[in-house]
């Protein structure tokens, strides 16, 4: 610790700026698209001269109405809170896979296929096998962890032994892991007993993750994955060669280090990351396979880990930012706002495209260009 | 400052004055429910329902397809939207993103003090079951799907889908010139190849019947297996498939695959009466009218019906959980009148087409497909 001071203040407020002026300007822009698709704020526009207290009064309750469920549906309420981290703990799980793999040098889009690998392993030990209650549960857990490190270790020993790149492998094995996935659907031991439906039995009540004062206790592993990503970067020489190889492969292969099991132990463990967040799905927050029980989590976890700027703190606080807009974005839709779906996704996009833009917010707000936050820059092709 | 003071008087001074002789809206017209500036502005206004129920709110759950994907999501929900119309509730909606999500927006609905809440897809049946087994005081119905043994609060809408695509497979035998007949599906689910197994059947009948061999491809029943887009969105496979089934020789398409099906349309328009369709799930001729010149006929699937009634039966505290099955019986399931192909379809195929009805009516033509619910 003592060598290594931490850098608080110095480094990091001027970005909790640039991300907090980012999210005022993103829900700015968000208020304009509420009132052009309000069709009370529309209407009453069109007799603005006459009446352009109407206009304001409908103006104010629409933009009102839907952020106040924006907030009260994400950490309004106990429930509304469990709900939040419910959803981030699978998108912080999976972009620590991003994360880790990225600073190894390593843009891995395959925390969607790894995730699937997973969760289909640790879903077949829940429902097939009957095994003692806390048994059962690590079982399945490990079986998750195991099939999506054996599918991230496959970029890995490709991108060591025959330089493939990684992006091409991981989206292919996305494409493979979805496919399978499907087709294990179809076969009879996968599926409900006298149902011909896609859908997984269901798991064991034994397999499934317990909970804890209404949350499922994976969101208890998602922070334990973070802390222990964050031992494996800065405090291990592990990480520490993985930086190094990140930041130069040629020059770490000079000073001695192996590149190959370097990228090779990168992926391993980002796969196994995504195994958990699989797991997380599977096992706590649904608990049968269907064929898109993913949703979009892989992709999402790379955005989660970019906007996370690829540290292990920001990637947890950048889950749980989208699972709050993405259970404040339900409240929104369900409420008395109706805000549409469309809407509420645009606004997370916006979120996240002002946050990449530092440029843009800091010209927006007149920053001085010394503050920092600057944006992660993806590596280029031939890293 | 200063100036931005003087600039918002003056703005606001034009705006009075402007307002003076701005057109004005009607605001106290007696007739008008429509006034924007009506004092209790928090229902939008809805135009005369017959009755009124302001205090009965009634919600839906998409799948992940969205209200929006033209197939079963959105007929359910023109369900919703005339009993909304007829019985003038209350609405809430949320569509779901993914399939790990269908628990929470149940959950979010009922937070929002639902009276009814009508879930659309198979891939919620276990969520809705949950959520109604915990909610005994708010009325469930879930379309396309059944439960052997459901709480008293809920509903399962199932269609027999099988018999109006049994007449379907018949009558597109009896109009094959080629004597090759083509099919295929969405996705290989079993909403899909119910209809699929039940067209194949109405073939292999017309074949025993008149000792015919009019072939189907794109599906076989005994080995479930065939032609699938895999994408109920992308016209552009749905076209390639039918390309493909028509170099096959067949030149009558039975779509299966909600908005890509269109695409058999397309394909089978731009034959010039040479390859036909039969529609799936609306009436063609009007949800489609552009390809309606090649649309011999449709199987319809009332799900709009269905889930209507279900509203109204729990609005009117006559919410049963008997399950709803679709069928040509009750008028859940048909097969669309003929449109433009009236006229070349022969007298005697649309006879035949009756009794055939009446048989599977009465059981004695009995379906073999394994979906059928």
């Amino acid at each position: 610790m003592r060598e290594r001071p931490l850098r608080l203040p110095a480094s990091w407020l001027p970005s909790v700026k640039v991300t907090m002026a980012s999210m005022v300007l993103a829900l700015l822009v968000g208020a304009l698209l509420i009132l052009v698709s309000d069709r009370q704020v529309i209407e009453s526009f069109r007799y603005f001269f006459s009446y352009p207290w109407d206009a304001f009064r409908h103006s104010g309750e629409a933009i009102g109405e839907s952020y106040k469920a924006l907030v009260s549906g994400s950490v309004g309420s106990w429930s509304a809170i469990t709900a939040t981290l419910e959803r981030a703990a699978p998108l912080i799980c999976a972009g620590l896979a991003v994360t880790l793999a990225f600073r190894a040098g390593l843009f891995n889009i395959g925390a969607q296929g790894q995730l699937i690998v997973g969760a289909v392993c640790a879903g077949y030990v829940g429902f097939h096998y009957e095994l003692p209650p806390v048994v059962h549960v690590l079982a399945a857990l490990l079986a998750a962890l195991v099939g999506g490190a054996l599918w991230g270790g496959i970029i890995g020993v490709l991108k060591a032994r025959t330089g493939a790149h990684e992006v091409i492998t991981t989206i292919m094995l996305n494409y493979v892991a979805a496919a399978l996935l499907t087709y294990l659907l179809t076969k009879e031991s996968f599926q409900q007993p006298g149902s011909n439906n896609p859908r997984s039995e269901k798991v064991d009540a034994a397999a499934t993750f317990p909970s804890i004062l209404g949350v499922h206790s994976g969101i208890v592993l998602a922070v334990l994955a973070a802390v222990g990503v964050w031992w494996l970067l800065e405090r291990s020489t592990v990480g520490f060669e993985l930086r190094a190889v990140g930041a130069n492969a040629d020059a770490s292969r000079t000073a001695g280090m192996s590149v190959a099991n370097v990228y090779t132990l990168a992926m391993v463990v980002a796969g196994l990351l995504a195994g958990l967040a699989g797991a997380q799905q599977v096992l706590g927050h649904q608990d049968s396979l269907t064929a898109s029980f993913g949703g979009s989590i892989g992709f999402d976890a790379i955005t989660v880990a970019l906007l996370g700027r690829a540290t292990p703190l920001g990637t947890v606080l950048a889950g749980l930012l989208f699972g709050a807009l993405s259970t404040g974005g339900l409240a929104m839709q369900a409420g008395a706002a109706s805000t549409p779906l469309a809407l509420t996704q645009v606004l997370q996009a916006l979120i996240v495209l002002f946050v990449a833009a530092p440029a843009l917010v800091k010209a927006v707000f007149r920053f001085r260009e010394s503050d920092g936050g600057g944006a992660v820059m993806a590596k280029g092709w031939n890293s | 400052m200063k100036k931005t003071a003087q600039v918002v008087a003056l703005t606001s001074v034009l705006a009075l004055s402007l307002a003076a002789c701005g057109d004005r809206p009607k605001e106290n017209a007696g007739a008008g429910g429509s006034s924007p500036s009506d004092e209790a502005a928090s229902s939008s206004a809805a135009p005369s329902p017959t009755a009124s129920n302001p205090d009965f709110k009634a919600c839906m759950v998409s799948d992940s397809g969205g209200f929006d994907d033209k197939s079963f999501n959105q007929t359910s929900h023109d369900g919703l939207v005339n009993a909304v119309k007829k019985l003038g509730l209350k609405t809430g909606e949320v569509e779901s993103q993914s399939d790990s999500e269908y628990a929470d927006n149940i959950a979010a609905l009922l937070r929002e003090d639902c009276n009814a809440i009508v879930t659309v897809g198979f891939l919620l049946g276990d969520a809705t079951e949950a959520a109604a087994k915990k909610n005994p005081d708010v009325d469930f119905a879930i379309v396309d799907y059944g439960y052997a043994k459901p709480p008293k609060n809920l509903r399962g809408l199932s269609f027999n889908t099988a018999e109006p695509s049994f007449m379907a497979g018949y009558l597109a035998a009896g109009m094959t010139k080629s004597g090759v007949v083509g099919t295929f599906g969405g996705a290989k689910i079993p909403t899909v190849t119910i209809f699929m197994d039940g067209f194949w059947e109405g073939v292999q009948y017309w074949n025993k019947q008149k000792d015919d061999s009019v072939q189907v491809v794109g599906w076989d029943e005994k080995s479930q297996s065939g032609s699938f887009t895999d994408d109920f969105e992308d016209k552009i496979a749905g076209q390639d498939t039918a390309d493909n089934l028509m170099s096959q020789g067949a030149d009558i398409i039975f779509p299966v695959a909600g908005p890509a099906g269109l695409g058999a349309l397309e394909s089978a328009q731009a034959t010039n009466g040479e390859v036909n369709a039969i529609w799936v799930d609306t009436d063609g001729c009007l949800s489609a009218a552009e390809y309606c010149d090649a649309i011999i006929s449709s199987v319809m699937k009332g799900m709009d019906v269905a889930v209507e009634k279900a509203i109204s039966d729990s609005v009117g505290d006559k919410f049963t959980s008997d399950p709803y099955v679709g069928t040509l019986d009750n008028g859940g399931v048909q097969l669309a009148p003929f449109h433009e192909f009236d006229g070349d379809v022969p007298q005697e195929l649309k006879d035949e087409l009756d009794t055939i009805k009446q048989d599977l009516v009465d059981g004695k033509i009995k379906i073999t497909s394994p979906s059928a619910p």
